[in-house]
């Protein structure tokens, strides 16, 4: 039985800031290109189910056994985001779901974890995510090289596009970058300590063993799909390790992107999936406290898969943030200690509302067939009580009607605020996110996405807002 | 069964609309309720029930009950969002009706300014449903739908400002008086598109009051009462941005409170029966789907009906001011509509009096075009 990936999906957050702007605010080196940044309302689970809702597009998300959640910085300390993950893409609530953190290496830690799932037999499709955005703390090259974003793969045993032949993996102890755990921001190791002595010297380790164990030369694998802070990192040990550079090395996009950390391997990854032929080898190796290494080979079916908005249209659709305020706003660094009064809330109506919130339910009238939503106990239109199908409603639709607000408190004035009609007919509400207000229309084409509306009451309050295509 | 000809008004109050720093609540419930027991000839004492309206300035009814020392008779505290001064206005209305009591006293108040919230504040009371909607971001939507549909402009919205300003410069108690000119509303910041600074109503403190009775004790308390000629009221959906099929070109309660008032008094053509109106110009946009919801025009023609609802015009509308220049104080505004269409119909509004008028109409909205409340007053 063959075991490996049945799909792959990224999200790339559309907010970029130019490495200029950067450099300019502090009086530093500029290092080109632009990095993805979160945009006030993203964070890593809500970019987790952007990728994911990529990854399993067409897929039954009621056959999914199970999730895996990999970041550094999940939004919670305390308080799993796979479930909530799992809840928002609609997966069954039996299945198991786990969080893996605290290491660049945690998105393939998870992965294999997935796997020996699936090769045991407990579970026949796991979906495995990633997200990342980590901070690089202000006036330091870091807040330059990090980017935002998210990767997952679905692990399968079904409609299999690449199957995962072996893996090997090398736990090694060394300090060269890290976070405590009451801090905000990165920290590494001045100097080039780490890149030589840390990713130069494990890589070269993993890569060397990994291939005695496959039984394989760098030659025989199509493309290598190998995680790097940056682009100095990879040119450093590709050539060394027997790669041609141009034609076997996956792009990091680290030139508009910045390094992605934990999501880095799985966005390369789709990259190098979305460009494979059958019988195609990828070499997928992670780094972070040491490293693992896949190896994988395209099948037949991989002609066929259609990724669901792949990485050169996400890298092309963006949104770039004018002044380095601006990120400060977005990344809570410019603090506000003018109070704003908090937002009514409560887990309480999180718990009765999840259906509605989270998945995104409507429900159809059995009687008169109008779809409504919010979900109430006595239809909008004709009256009848308790007499309802659950509806899943559509990611997609038109604006009805608009205003861009700028009474609302909104760290990227204006708020605009949308009636839409989704598609399969239902009327909703949303706030809209992720554009230039001038671009915004009556019966402009919109999508949903999951975001963090605020945080009132000390825990993120999640829902989904309305972008432009 | 029908309200018409069983009520009388017969004193009215008004504290001044404005940016109210140096009196509370209980201040402005005083100025105006005393004013009106002055201009009722009664003593408080002689009141039997009241009715008092506030969206937040208070709960209970000891609102009104402690500053009036009004103790030991029924009192209501009613709550109907911007509709609450009229609602409080219509049950006081029919429980005097009903034979229960021969005089009532209706206030409405509502302190914004105490508290620093800027304009009419956000709306619901849902964790992330309609998250950050503001009162201007409602009606703003209708506005944005009804220029796609009509094709009218910025400027058109503009003329409601600018009629209802003018209108303010004769109201001494109107929070503004002051003119503007299209060119200025137009200009001005934007608030929530296509609504700026000056399509919206400001944030006003105020308090109004009003006095009835039974009809035949009307005229031991004065020569010329006014007469409750119909009442409305019609409740719609709290969230019209969910409702199916919502077209967001007019607003369902306020054609359905008017016809049940039009129907109580015999109405069939508004535009030519009805004296002079005042309605709920919470924005600018409002003003004109309610002409064309109240019928004194057609669906589309809101904007140019404009002229005609001048001071001057065949249908004065809002000769106060409206809430765009004489303030909205939310559970006041009601209240402070029949003190308007009291002083209009007995002849006593000053520079702002309409010619010879008969029957007013006061139109009150609460909510997202939620709660319409018409009453009709005539001085016959």
């Amino acid at each position: 039985m063959a075991v490996g990936i049945s799909a792959h999906g990224i999200y790339i957050p559309r907010c970029r800031i130019g490495r200029d702007i950067l450099a300019k605010e502090w009086g530093i080196p500029s290092m080109g290109g632009e990095r993805a940044v979160t945009n006030y309302d993203e964070d890593s689970l809500t970019m987790a189910v952007e990728a994911s809702l990529n990854c399993i597009a067409n897929k039954d998300p009621r056959k999914i056994e199970g999730l895996y959640f990999a970041s550094t910085n999940p939004p919670y300390r305390e308080k799993q985001v796979a479930t909530t993950v799992a809840s928002a893409v609609d997966l069954s609530k039996e299945i198991r779901t786990a969080d893996f953190s605290d290491s660049l290496r945690a998105g393939t830690s998870a992965l294999l974890a997935a796997l020996d799932a699936v090769r045991a037999g407990t579970a026949k499709k796991l979906l495995v995510v990633a997200a990342d955005c980590r901070m690089g703390e202000p006036d330091s090259p870091t807040e330059q090289m990090v980017g935002d974003g998210a990767g997952a793969v679905l692990l399968d045993t079904e409609d299999v596009i690449a199957e995962i032949l072996d893996s090997y993996s090398l736990a090694d102890e060394f300090l060269g970058t890290w976070r405590l755990d009451n801090r905000q921001f990165i920290q590494s190791f001045p100097g080039s300590f780490e890149l030589k002595y840390g990713y130069t010297r494990v890589m070269g380790e993993v890569l060397k063993k990994a291939f005695a164990k496959f039984g394989l030369k760098p030659q025989d694998i199509a493309k290598a799909v190998i995680y790097s802070p940056n682009p100095r990192g990879l040119a450093g040990i590709a050539g060394k390790a027997g790669f041609d550079p141009k034609s076997q090395i996956q792009d990091s996009f680290w030139l508009q992107l910045g390094d992605t950390g934990t999501a880095a391997p799985l966005i390369m990854l789709s990259a190098a999936l979305e460009g494979a032929k059958p019988g195609d080898k990828i070499l997928l190796v992670s780094y972070g406290d040491g490293s693992d290494a896949f190896l994988l080979q395209a099948t037949a079916a991989i002609e066929k898969f259609k990724v669901k908005k792949g990485i050169n249209g996400q890298i092309t659709n963006k949104l770039s943030i004018s002044s380095y305020g601006k990120y400060t706003r977005f990344r809570n660094l410019a603090i506000k200690e003018t109070p704003s009064e908090p937002s009514v809330t409560s887990p309480v109506v999180f718990f009765r509302d999840e259906k509605q919130l989270l998945p995104l339910y409507g429900e159809r009238c059995n009687k008169c067939s109008t779809l409504q939503y919010p979900r109430d106990r006595v239809c909008v239109e004709c009256g009848s009580k308790d007499n309802f199908t659950d509806i899943k409603l559509a990611r997609d639709g038109k604006v009805f009607t608009f205003t861009h607000d700028y009474l609302a408190i909104c760290p990227d004035p204006p708020y605009t605020q949308a009636v839409i009609d989704l598609s399969g007919n239902c009327r909703i509400y949303l706030s809209m996110t992720d554009c230039n207000p001038d671009a915004v229309a009556i019966d402009m084409p919109v999508e949903l996405t999951f975001r963090k509306i605020h945080d009132s009451y000390g825990f993120h309050n999640y829902f989904w807002k309305a972008r432009p295509i | 069964m029908s309200i018409k000809d069983k009520i009388a008004v017969i004193g009215v109050g008004c504290s001044k609309f404005g940016e109210n720093y140096e009196m509370s609540t209980d201040d402005m419930i005083i100025e105006a309720a005393f004013e009106a027991f002055a201009d009722a000839q009664i003593d408080p004492k002689e009141i039997q029930a009241a009715w008092v309206a506030t969206l937040s300035s208070g709960i209970s009814a000891t609102t009104l009950a402690d500053p009036l020392k009004l103790y030991n008779i029924p009192i209501t505290r009613v709550e109907n969002f911007c509709a609450s001064g009229m609602d409080a206005f219509r049950n006081a209305c029919f429980a005097v009706a009903s034979g229960m009591y021969d005089n009532a006293l209706v206030v409405g108040v509502e302190k914004l300014k105490d508290s620093g919230q800027r304009g009419l504040g956000t709306f619901g009371n849902h964790p992330v449903l309609a998250y950050g909607t503001t009162a201007p971001s409602l009606f703003a939507m209708a506005a944005t739908r009804y220029m796609h549909k009509y094709g009218i402009t910025r400027e058109t919205l503009a003329q409601v400002a600018v009629k209802n300003h003018k209108n303010g410069c004769f109201s001494p108690k109107a929070h503004f008086q002051m003119e503007v000119t299209v060119d200025k509303v137009v200009k001005a910041p934007m608030i929530s598109s296509p609504l700026g600074l000056f399509d919206c109503c400001p944030t006003t403190d105020g308090a109004a009051a009003a006095i009835i009775c039974k009809k035949e004790l009307a005229k031991k308390y004065r020569d010329n009462p006014v007469y409750v000629k119909g009442l409305g009221l019609a409740v719609t959906s709290g969230k019209p941005y969910f409702k199916p099929g919502y077209d967001y070109l007019g607003f369902e309660a306020t054609t359905l409170a008017a016809e049940m008032a039009y129907k109580q008094v015999g109405i069939t053509n508004p535009r030519k029966e009805i004296s002079f109106a005042e309605v709920h110009d919470c924005f600018t946009i409002t003003e004109i789907l309610v002409y064309e919801d109240l019928k004194f025009c057609k669906k589309g023609e809101g904007g140019e009906f404009i002229p005609t609802a001048t001071l001057e015009g065949e249908l004065p509308v809002n000769p106060s001011g409206g809430l765009k220049s004489f303030g909205h104080p939310i559970g006041a505004t009601g209240v402070r509509m029949i003190y308007e269409l009291t002083l209009q119909l007995q002849g006593r509004a000053g520079k702002r009096q309409v010619k010879n008028p008969q029957l007013g109409l006061a139109y009150n909205l609460g909510g997202p075009g939620s709660v319409g409340i018409v009453t009709i007053l005539g001085n016959q």
